[in-house]
């Protein structure tokens, strides 16, 4: 295979079908459009169904009708637009449905939304934020199997970056192994009339021949599910963190910076790593525990006004080290990052969070 | 005249109307208040659905009030979805199993009320599903509120001396709606207030059931169903009542239907 020169949201679409998505849905919003612009086009062909919404909420619950036929399914938007997905997300939780959903997000000021979940109910959604685009086309993959491992919705938290650049790719298909059969759960009718129907319902109480455990019970089941998949699905990556002083924290395209960044400063003497969530949920709590270890400094940096900090101040080795050096960066279009987004302003902020005197942090 | 012989005992014994149990039941217990219409209409479904032969193909998508109950109990494959959400889920089981007979059950608050876009467009999109709406005119589940649906003058808990369009605006006619829409094939309304009317909702279901079948398109059946306990009227009452209120209002018919083959 040679590589071919692919948009990020060309490549995702790739990996989506690939990974054996049927059906997508969405209602187009930059810079998610072109995902959905890329699976119209794509998915007749490889026997699958888009459909263009007529508004993100009959979106989500589309996309939940074709999951719960046990197909693979997909949809997405942009942070704005999954804010009216949240009450399909938080059903699709409940009802132990697994679908994934991408968000091409406008900024890094999603990540509340992503991680505390925005719809009702003990349920959390696990999120990857690839740093690039070969990133995305493994994470895109990762979280088909995901989502039927564990019958949760699930995030990819994209942006302008990945969805809009090109990059020379070879799109090849990932195993991570067999997962549980759907027979039991996917509805097609056949057991209909057979006494022994199937049934999908939040409330999980079952068919007078077959009940079920019951809202409390089943939620607290599901509450333990997610229990598991923060032990076991933390991830993360960190570059030059093993003698770091100075550790800067970073997710998504951010990330791509900020070690450029780190490199830089090395070589001005400086004892600087960097440390990447891959998952946002589950957060690597261990894994920064252990990173942060020492460090005289921990700093944040994400484009927003002081998000993922909150995670980072649960799970830091040493709380009094910690400091938020992004900020809110919006371009004026309400498209993109903003000026924030930029090599030397990391480097700046880094070397001025550095000389401040432990007194005046935050 | 017909004469009847009753000089001999009948061939068979008489039953008892709670003696009957559709095929499609698992129990024939519910919590449905006394003089409820929902449950004479969900019968005509599952009667429809056995008739017809569709039993073991038929995925029923149910949303949220008095009638989630005949999700529960009827043995068919089912998902409970969120309140007015139902047409839109529906499109994505139907399209990843298109051979199975797809029935979407809502009221009027959850169909017209909360709704109406995704019931709309699912019409316009030309879905294969047969979507019912049992109209009774009021929020029955949480004790008699006004829908989009809910006549003028009918007293509601929200409406307390009656709806009045000064100030509650009109009822909305969906089916008069979905019948202007290119994509949906069939669109009727029935009852079932008399013995007469449930048995011509019953060819209306059977006709929309067959329809989707053939892939004709969207299909629609309302079925104007007695609430007694929402509308605040003794339960005895409750057919005439429907009759002199909400038949008068929306009328009772066959909108719009294919021609017949041949």
């Amino acid at each position: 295979m040679t590589p071919r020169l692919l948009q990020g949201s060309g490549a995702i679409a790739d990996a989506a079908i690939l990974a054996g998505c049927r059906f997508f849905t969405g209602y187009p919003m930059l810079p998610f459009t072109e995902l959905l612009e890329e699976m119209a086009r794509k998915l007749p062909a490889a026997g699958g169904v888009c459909i263009n919404a007529q508004s993100e909420i009959e979106a989500v619950n589309m996309a939940l009708g074709a999951a719960a036929t046990g197909a693979r399914a997909a949809t997405g938007s942009c942070g704005q637009g999954i804010s009216l997905m949240q009450e399909g997300i938080a059903e699709l939780a409940l009802n132990q449905l697994p679908l994934v959903v991408f968000n091409m997000a406008r900024g890094q000021q999603d990540y509340f939304q992503s991680t505390r979940g925005g719809g009702w109910g003990d349920y959390r959604t696990i999120t990857l934020a690839p740093k690039d685009i070969p990133e995305a086309v493994a994470h895109t993959q990762l979280l088909f199997h995901l989502a039927d491992r564990y019958r949760t919705p699930v995030i990819l938290y994209g942006d302008y970056v990945i969805a809009h650049t090109s990059v020379g790719i070879e799109i090849e298909a990932l195993d991570f192994g067999p997962l549980p059969p759907k027979d039991d759960w996917a509805l097609d009718g056949t057991m209909s009339g057979t006494g022994r129907a199937r049934q999908t319902w939040t409330w999980a109480r079952g068919k007078p021949n077959t009940p079920g455990p019951g809202p409390s019970a089943a939620w607290e089941s599901i509450a333990e599910k997610y229990a598991a998949i923060e032990r076991s699905e933390q991830r993360f990556e960190t570059y030059r963190s093993e003698d770091a002083d100075i550790l800067v924290v970073s997710f998504g395209t951010t990330s791509v910076f900020v070690d450029r960044v780190v490199d830089e400063l090395r070589e001005e003497g400086l004892a600087v790593g960097s440390f990447r969530p891959i998952t946002l949920w589950p957060f690597p709590a261990e894994g920064l525990a252990e990173a942060t270890h020492g460090c005289a400094h921990v700093l944040v940096y994400e484009l927003n006004a002081g998000q993922m900090v909150d995670d980072v101040r649960m799970y830091a080795a040493d709380r009094s080290v910690i400091r938020s050096i992004g900020g809110v960066s919006q371009d004026d279009s309400g498209m993109r990052q903003g000026d924030l987004l930029n090599a030397d302003e990391v480097r700046q902020r880094v070397r001025q969070a550095v000389a401040t005197p432990a007194s005046a942090r935050q | 005249m017909t004469t009847v012989e009753i000089s001999t005992g009948p061939e068979r014994p008489a039953h008892r109307v709670a003696d009957f149990k559709p095929d499609l039941l698992q129990s024939s217990e519910h919590d449905l208040c006394p003089g409820c219409g929902h449950p004479v209409a969900w019968r005509l479904v599952l009667d429809a659905l056995v008739e017809l032969e569709l039993s073991r193909r038929s995925i029923l998508i149910a949303g949220h009030g008095c009638y989630t109950q005949m999700m529960r109990i009827s043995d068919i494959d089912s998902l409970q979805c969120l309140h007015g959400r139902a047409p839109a889920v529906a499109t994505g089981v139907k399209r990843m199993v298109p051979e199975a007979t797809v029935v979407t059950l809502q009221g009027d608050g959850d169909m017209v009320s909360e709704g109406l876009h995704e019931v709309l467009h699912a019409a316009s999109r030309g879905e294969k599903v047969t979507a019912l709406l049992f109209n009774n005119g009021v929020f029955g589940d949480t004790g008699g509120h006004m829908t989009a649906t809910t006549v003028l003058g009918q007293r509601t808990k929200t409406s307390l001396e009656g709806r009045d369009a000064s100030v509650y605006g009109y009822p909305i006619d969906v089916a008069r709606l979905l019948a202007q829409i290119e994509g949906a094939a069939y669109v009727a309304r029935g009852a079932v207030n008399t013995p007469g009317m449930i048995a011509r909702t019953k060819r209306m279901i059977r006709r929309a059931l067959e329809l989707q079948m053939a892939g004709a398109g969207f299909t629609f059946v309302e079925v104007l169903t007695m609430c007694p306990t929402g509308w605040f009227v003794p339960t005895l009452d409750g057919p005439e009542y429907l009759e002199d209120s909400m038949m008068e209002t929306f009328g009772i018919g066959e909108l719009k239907s294919p021609a017949p083959a041949g």
